[in-house]
């Protein structure tokens, strides 16, 4: 009942941290690419444009 | 007196693990009842956690004699369909008009998963480490990626983890406003935001989820059928010819689905296996992840801060996280209550849109690196 606790392995936290800071530049790099593509969209389909 | 012994023998199985499952259970149907919390979800499965808990309960599998909600679990969650199908009407619910007029917000939305990769470098401490990446999913404040990421690292808290991920995400209202007010200033939560709505065209709105689909895909395959539907249900909506569809979507469809999931989910709360200390701690690491998932976001804001003229109100960094609309709301609630003036409703939307799209994207890369 208790093996999560018998388990505990306080340097597993040091060893994973490199998902962590992974994780993070990813997810950014991701949402930059998103941001950037929005602007785009905005700036070739402005309403104006599409009046047109 | 025997026979009579007999005809009542079930009621002598009862044992006190279960009345503790009814008691939360119970405490389920309150919080959906009295304090209007996930009403949706929180009763059908608080419902559902009495309904499995009585001895020899034929609602789930016992033995060869099959369970309406175990048969229900392998055709709905074991194989993500119900959380998908939900998420089509969640995406048709979506209007990303706030954000697509104000895409810097997106970064938000980014900075609020930190609490999902912090908590799975907390969990690996306990667990191995695809359950640790399962578990910190519940970061993700959003039931269907959660479920869809724990079913496909195959760990064996999914039911744990699907509670935590549901009951979270209705405390959302609790959890946030004592993180928010500790990370912030008084000041800082009366900070004034300008908000400019600048026009988006309907072809921006049609090209956006078909995009960001295909991004996704590009990036992170393993969970493009999470954003693929999200994106998909919110094209019904914005393409304007499928109006009575994304009505159905986000009303029939939604409704019809999270019944199903939640009384669903609650076939996982068997006491033998809800009541062991490791629930306990998935529950405690959960709101981990939600607190540092707040955290990321004020502290971004204030971050940003440091370098902009103009200065953003931190509270709404909070809203990055999935949870949607409540976390919006909370954000917005919590400036208003500084200064009654002070209107960051639209931008706290728009944070709180884009953690939905970045909880996703979050989803994938987990499975990225454990799949």
């Amino acid at each position: 009942m208790l093996s999560a606790f018998a388990a505990f392995d306080p340097y597993q936290f040091v060893a994973n941290l490199k998902y962590m800071g992974l994780g993070m530049l990813g997810i950014f790099i991701v949402i930059c690419v998103v941001i950037l593509i929005t602007y785009f969209l905005n700036k070739v389909t402005s309403p104006k444009s599409d009046d047109k | 007196m025997q026979e009579l012994m007999d005809l009542f023998s079930n009621v002598f199985e009862l044992n006190w693990q279960m009345v503790v499952m009814w008691i939360i259970g119970g405490i389920l149907i309150y919080l959906a009842i009295k304090k209007d919390m996930e009403p949706t979800l929180l009763l059908p499965m608080g419902f559902g956690a009495i309904l499995v808990n009585l001895p020899f309960s034929g609602a789930i599998t016992q033995g060869k004699e099959e369970g309406a909600l175990s048969v229900l679990y392998e055709a709905g969650i074991a194989n993500e369909l119900f959380p998908l199908i939900l998420f089509i009407g969640i995406g048709a619910m979506i209007d990303f008009g706030p954000l697509l007029s104000n895409p810097i917000l997106m970064l938000f939305g980014a900075a609020a998963q930190f609490g999902i990769f912090f908590t799975l470098c907390l969990a690996s401490m306990f667990f191995d480490i695809t359950d640790a990446a399962a578990i910190s999913i519940i970061g993700a404040a959003d039931g269907p990626t959660a479920i869809v990421v724990a079913n496909k690292l195959k760990s064996q808290y999914i039911g744990a983890i699907m509670v935590a991920a549901y009951s979270y995400m209705a405390l959302v209202p609790m959890i946030q406003p004592p993180v928010i007010k500790l990370l912030t200033t008084k000041k800082e939560r009366r900070i004034r935001m300008a908000y400019t709505q600048r026009p988006v065209s309907k072809t921006t709105r049609i090209l956006f989820p078909i995009i960001i689909t295909i991004l996704a895909g590009l990036i992170a395959p393993a969970s493009v059928s999470l954003i693929g539907f999200l994106m998909f249900g919110n094209l019904i909506r914005e393409c304007g010819v499928l109006n009575s569809l994304s009505e159905t979507a986000q009303k029939v469809l939604a409704n019809l689905i999270t019944i199903f999931l939640g009384i669903t989910v609650a076939s996982q709360m068997v006491a033998e296996k809800f009541l062991a200390a490791e629930t306990l701690l998935i529950l405690g690491l959960g709101l981990f992840a939600f607190i540092f998932d707040t955290a990321g976001g004020v502290l971004f804001a204030k971050f940003l801060n440091l370098f902009l003229k103009e200065k953003i109100n931190p509270v709404i960094g909070a809203a990055g996280i999935s949870a949607f609309p409540m976390a919006g709301r909370v954000a917005h609630k919590i400036v208003q209550k500084e200064d009654p003036t002070n209107f960051v409703l639209m931008q706290a939307t728009g944070v709180n849109v884009s953690g939905q799209i970045a909880s996703v994207i979050a989803g994938g890369l987990i499975l990225n690196f454990f799949l």
